[in-house]
């Protein structure tokens, strides 16, 4: 045949550890939340060694004490350090915020690939995600931990369910819109089986919008669980969270503000620097930016 | 003062402004009132970008680094934006090839077109009403009224088109700038838009610069031809000169590339071994409803067809005519209605798809769009090697087989580990080919499966279909809405019309000498008919 030897390019391909970290740098906002988060992260999985006192034990001789050299941030009113007890509490919410963000999304991405591929599945469970959603999440929550009482994994079943549903839609119009796709059919008429079109075609379509969702999960849930131990629905009141902290300062506010202002303030940061890396994950994995980066 | 309306000098656009990332490489080309200049190229020759420069629209990334555009003596580089912006509309305009992306869905067609004169004229709300009225009627649009306050969906194709034309030249600009204008249209509303074009340009003594990828579209329209090829300027010509006596070798490939229209004759019937049936197979969309029926279309009806092995029947027809909905009811992409489809001997119109995976190795199909008949994300030798994993091949010996499959398409072998991105569409035609080939099927189902390449590298597919036919004795069902290939390569050719088989018979009867009133019509609009590229002379001179 007479045609131009093909010209194929070569395989290019960039490391996760890389494009880490070219998300992390990709601004200098980003910078900062990254080095916040992962500092938060950080003093969360050593927290038993580096609190400067014992978050647990009662000292009636220091209570509601201001920020001092002794302690940082001051005490709350059992005398106990707020910073230690800050630091300890920071374990619960971020296991809570990353443990329902994975739960979510677990669960919303094999409900929505049911819900996308299989015709007669969608009517059914799509009404179920809707009557879902109907229901106020915080509402839903207190009814959850209510009906089973307060434990770690109640609280984290109660953030996961309401959140399940968005993930459900976001993965059923992901897959709607691969499964038309060409190289599906040719994969249908290749006889490869549902379950191996779900697991080779479709669920990497989702992947890039899944991590985004699940950082926003991850900071919506780390703030459900603030307002749910805020509220006295939380988990029990004797292990320090963010919210169980703020809970107990809100009758000494005008005593000592800093016991609900602290946690607050953490819990802000937190959330707001969860977000910004899932913003600048966004850009990162954004279709448009990876054409752009092939044709560099 | 010369006559040119428009006049390009050297026109260099570049990458970034980095000289040594041209993609438009010294482009002269003038053209004078009244007249038209077809600028012609395959994907990657600069021909848009040309037109984008001269429209003042270049995405932000390219810039022209050297050269003029002058409009009527006016210099447009480096002209300030709002004096561009008085120019669109007044001075150039410019139609695109997708009309319903081009227009705004959410606005009447009749106020988009007024929003030109709302711009760029003092008018007063009854004198533009008027005019675009009267506008609408120049391009032939039917009951005006109604069509002013129309959405763009609710209109045709080539209505559309008509709209995109009406508010192009609702200022009488002195250049009409048109990018593939009817490449996304059916034939017979292409001719009626080339035919439109003409006449507005007579009528209103505008310039046309005709962007497009087509010979046979050329031939109808052009008066001066500039072909182009990856930015540089091949040669400049009077139409019919280029077509009678092409100066470059590159010319003479493009001109040859482009499939007769006149059909070859059927080859020697091999087989009589029947692969593919179907017998009175019926596909209806809606008709269902729980409280009320809703419309029912019924996208195929009653097709019979057969194809012998080893031979191509090749099914035509305009958009909407049923000719995919066959296709994809064949493959059981979307299942039949009612009537049968025989494979290999067996009926599997009703099988269930569990009952049909044992079959589908039988039957393989080519798409269209070779961007997204590969899924990115995986590697082409993973694509390949899908088919035969299903069915129990190992693993080592399928990638073996995707090697040798690569090379019978004529790619390297080593390329099974590269992704679908670092191929150009044609070399992702002949993967899609290869997995396709990777079922040893009986029968290849091609729908529109050239259709979005380069004539060029459409002729080099072909070619390998023809070849590969040859060797392994497929019987191709081939699906297009181009009569030219289906005259090159079909032995059969069945027309469809509205869901139905208007007419059936050898290539040569069917296109030769049509029976039918519609198969006529198809044939009349096919631009170029009167012209054999391949051999440089209208059909009328042929010995």
């Amino acid at each position: 045949m007479t045609q131009p030897t093909p010209t194929v390019a070569p395989r290019d391909h960039i490391s996760a550890f890389k494009r880490a970290r070219m998300i992390a740098t990709s601004s200098p906002v980003v910078f900062v939340a990254s080095i916040i988060l992962m500092l938060v992260v950080l003093s969360a999985i050593f927290a038993p060694w580096i609190v400067p006192h014992d978050p647990i034990r009662l000292s009636p001789a220091v209570r509601l004490k201001p920020p001092s050299d002794v302690y940082w941030l001051g005490t709350d009113a059992y005398g106990r350090d707020l910073l230690s007890r800050i630091i300890l509490g920071g374990r619960v919410s971020l296991v809570v915020g990353v443990a329902s963000a994975i739960f979510a999304v677990a669960v919303g991405l094999g409900l929505g690939l049911l819900a996308g591929y299989i015709r007669w599945l969608d009517a059914v469970l799509m009404r179920m995600v809707d009557g879902l959603m109907a229901i106020p999440s915080i509402l839903l929550a207190i009814a959850i931990v209510s009906l089973w009482g307060a434990s770690l994994w109640t609280v984290l079943v109660a953030i996961t369910i309401p959140e399940v549903p968005r993930v459900v839609r976001l993965v059923r119009s992901l897959v709607l819109s691969a499964r038309e796709e060409p190289y599906v059919e040719a994969a249908i008429a290749a006889g490869t089986s549902t379950a191996r079109i779900m697991r080779r075609h479709l669920v990497p379509n989702t992947i890039a919008p899944l991590i985004i969702q699940g950082t926003y999960i991850c900071a919506s849930a780390i703030l459900t669980e603030a307002i749910l131990s805020f509220l006295g629905a939380g988990i029990n009141p004797e292990t320090p969270t963010w919210g169980n902290i703020m809970a107990e300062g809100r009758v000494y506010f005008q005593i000592n503000p800093g016991i609900v202002m602290w946690p607050g303030l953490v819990v802000s940061v937190t959330i707001l620097s969860i977000n910004l890396l899932g913003d600048a994950v966004r850009d990162a994995l954004d279709p448009r930016m990876a054409k752009r980066g092939i044709e560099r | 003062m010369s006559n040119n309306i428009l006049d390009i000098n050297n026109l260099r656009i570049a990458l970034n402004g980095d000289e040594d990332k041209q993609v438009v490489k010294g482009l002269n080309l003038s053209i004078e009132v009244g007249q038209t200049m077809c600028l012609v190229g395959e994907s990657g020759s600069g021909k848009s970008l040309s037109a984008l420069a001269t429209m003042g629209l270049l995405p932000s990334v390219l810039s022209p680094i050297a050269g003029s555009i002058e409009l009527k003596g006016e210099e447009l580089l480096g002209a300030a934006p709002a004096r561009m912006r008085a120019l669109r509309a007044t001075g150039v305009s410019m139609i695109f090839q997708e009309p319903m992306t081009a227009l705004n869905p959410v606005v009447r067609v009749g106020q988009q077109i007024e929003e030109v004169l709302e711009f760029h004229s003092n008018l007063s709300k009854s004198e533009r009403r008027k005019r675009v009225l009267e506008m609408m009627e120049h391009v032939h649009l039917p009951d005006i009224e109604k069509m002013y306050r129309s959405f763009p969906h609710q209109l045709s194709g080539g209505q559309r088109q008509r709209i995109m034309i009406a508010m192009a030249l609702v200022m009488r600009p002195q250049l009409l700038i048109a990018d593939e204008p009817t490449t996304a249209l059916d034939v017979t509303t292409q001719a009626q838009i080339l035919k439109l074009i003409r006449e507005l340009r007579e009528e209103q003594g505008a310039a046309v610069l005709f962007i497009t990828h087509d010979m046979g579209v050329v031939s109808e329209i052009a008066d001066d031809v500039t072909v182009l090829k990856l930015g540089e300027v091949m040669e400049t010509q009077k139409v019919e000169a280029l077509l009678r006596n092409p100066q470059t070798e590159y010319t003479r490939g493009l001109l040859r590339s482009v499939p007769s229209q006149v059909p070859r004759m059927a080859r020697e019937l091999g087989s009589q071994e029947i692969v593919l049936g179907t017998d009175n197979l019926c596909k209806t969309y809606g008709g269902k409803g729980f409280i009320k029926k809703s419309r029912e279309v019924k996208a195929a009806q009653d097709i019979s067809i057969k194809l012998m092995k080893g031979r191509t029947l090749g099914i035509v027809g305009e958009s909407g005519s049923g000719k995919s909905t066959v296709a994809r009811c064949i493959m059981r992409l979307v299942d039949p209605t009612s009537g049968s489809i025989t494979i290999g001997g067996k009926d599997i119109a009703n099988l269930s798809q569990k009952e049909l995976k044992p079959e589908r190795k039988n039957f393989q199909i080519v798409f269209q769009d070779p961007m997204r008949s590969l899924n990115p994300r995986i590697e082409v030798g993973q694509s390949i090697i899908e088919g035969p994993l299903n069915f129990g091949v190992p693993y080592n010996e399928a990638m073996d087989r995707a090697r040798e499959l690569l090379e019978l398409v004529g790619l390297p072998g080593s390329a099974v580990d590269r992704f679908p991105h670092q191929f150009s569409g044609g070399q992702r035609q002949r993967i899609a080919i290869a997995r396709a080939l990777a079922m040893d099927p009986d029968v290849l189902v091609a729908d529109e499966a050239v259709s979005a390449l380069d004539v060029s590298v459409q002729a080099q597919v072909l070619e390998l279909l023809a070849e590969l036919q040859e060797r392994l004795g497929l019987g191709i069902l081939f699906i297009t809405h181009d009569l030219g290939v289906a005259a090159q390569i079909c032995d059969e050719v069945i027309v469809m019309q509205r869901g139905q088989i208007v007419e059936y018979g050898p290539a040569a009867q069917v296109l030769g000498e049509p029976q039918q009133d519609y198969t006529k019509a198809l044939i009349a609009a096919a631009p170029g008919k009167h012209w054999d590229f391949a051999n440089f002379r209208p059909f009328s001179e042929a010995p």
